[in-house]
């Protein structure tokens, strides 16, 4: 079976953002009051064949541990289907 | 005899040609070696230089580590030959683990060109065997994401066996601890995100990387085998 895969890469907790803390920064000169928290991840999509929903996830966190995240700064979160 | 100096070329390097220049006019022998081998070809020193390998997708330095030459550098580390990665091959160093800690986009998001002071603080290491602690090094950076950070734990680590071999003088990019460099266990790994081959003669605004080159072809020397 083929899956549909969205894995969100986000800085860990505590791990400086500058790219988020720029953009909230700029925020208030583009008249946009009332925000706050902005952090900047990455996104990317992909499918992934496997024989059930649990395998495609198990492969995909692997995927994310060797490859698409760097786990000393960074954490994934995996949707599935 | 000299040593011979292998400077990796990754799809995307831009500084190999600089240090093959600068160890060349030290005496020693410099070659490239494609990312794609999966032999080193017996050279005694392994330079992973600057630039953007693999065009910095994904993160600086991820897609480099899968290169089919860094398996032969892993052993050639392992083994305890030198291996040296400057700026961009700092990146890639510690995308492949031999070097602990990860290298964030610079503090305030500006990427950094210009010639900065560096504190020496070991000798005791590939690139600094021939300088006294304490000497302050000028020395170009030329970078984005030089910020490097590691966990806590980590730090105490690299403070207690005195593997932080450099630091800036006034830190432009937050860096944990004002870390610049760092060594491995072994202390033939050394990563740097400032470029010594940028400062190999007066002309082009200091010499401070010679010295820290000699100590690269030493070490080379010191650690071929037989």
């Amino acid at each position: 079976m083929k899956f549909p895969v969205l894995v969100e890469v986000k800085l860990r907790e505590g791990i400086a953002d500058p790219q988020g803390a720029t953009i909230e920064r700029a925020l208030p000169a583009l008249g946009f009051a009332g925000v706050e928290g902005v952090r900047v991840g990455k996104a990317i999509r992909f499918m992934v064949e496997a024989p059930d929903e649990t395998a495609a996830r198990a492969l995909v966190t692997k995927l994310c541990e060797r490859f698409l995240t760097n786990p000393v700064i960074e954490d994934a979160d995996i949707t599935v289907g | 005899m000299a040593s011979r100096v292998g400077v990796v070329l990754f799809p995307g390097s831009n500084c190999e040609h600089d240090v093959v220049a600068a160890i060349e006019g030290l005496g020693g022998t410099a070659e490239l070696v494609w990312h794609g081998d999966r032999s080193l070809h017996g050279v005694d020193v392994v330079v992973l230089p600057g630039g953007f390998a693999h065009g910095d997708y994904l993160r600086p330095g991820a897609i480099a580590r899968f290169s089919p030459v860094m398996a032969a550098v892993t052993d050639h580390a392992a083994a305890g030959g030198v291996v040296i990665g400057i700026c961009n091959g700092f990146q890639v160093l510690a995308e492949a683990g031999l070097l602990p800690g990860a290298l964030q986009k610079n503090r305030g998001l500006k990427f950094l060109c210009r010639t900065v002071e560096l504190r020496v603080e070991t000798a005791r290491s590939a690139l600094t065997t021939e300088v006294p602690v304490g000497t302050i090094l000028h020395v170009p950076i030329n970078h984005f994401e030089g910020n490097y950070t590691c966990s806590p734990e980590t730090l105490a680590e690299l403070r207690a066996d005195e593997r932080v071999v450099f630091r800036y003088v006034d830190n432009p990019n937050g860096s944990i601890d004002d870390i610049a460099g760092i060594c491995s266990t072994g202390r033939n790994v050394v990563g740097l995100m400032p470029h010594p081959e940028r400062a190999c003669d007066e002309l082009t605004g200091s010499a401070d990387g010679r010295p820290l080159l000699r100590s690269l072809l030493t070490a080379g020397l010191a650690t071929r085998p037989g």
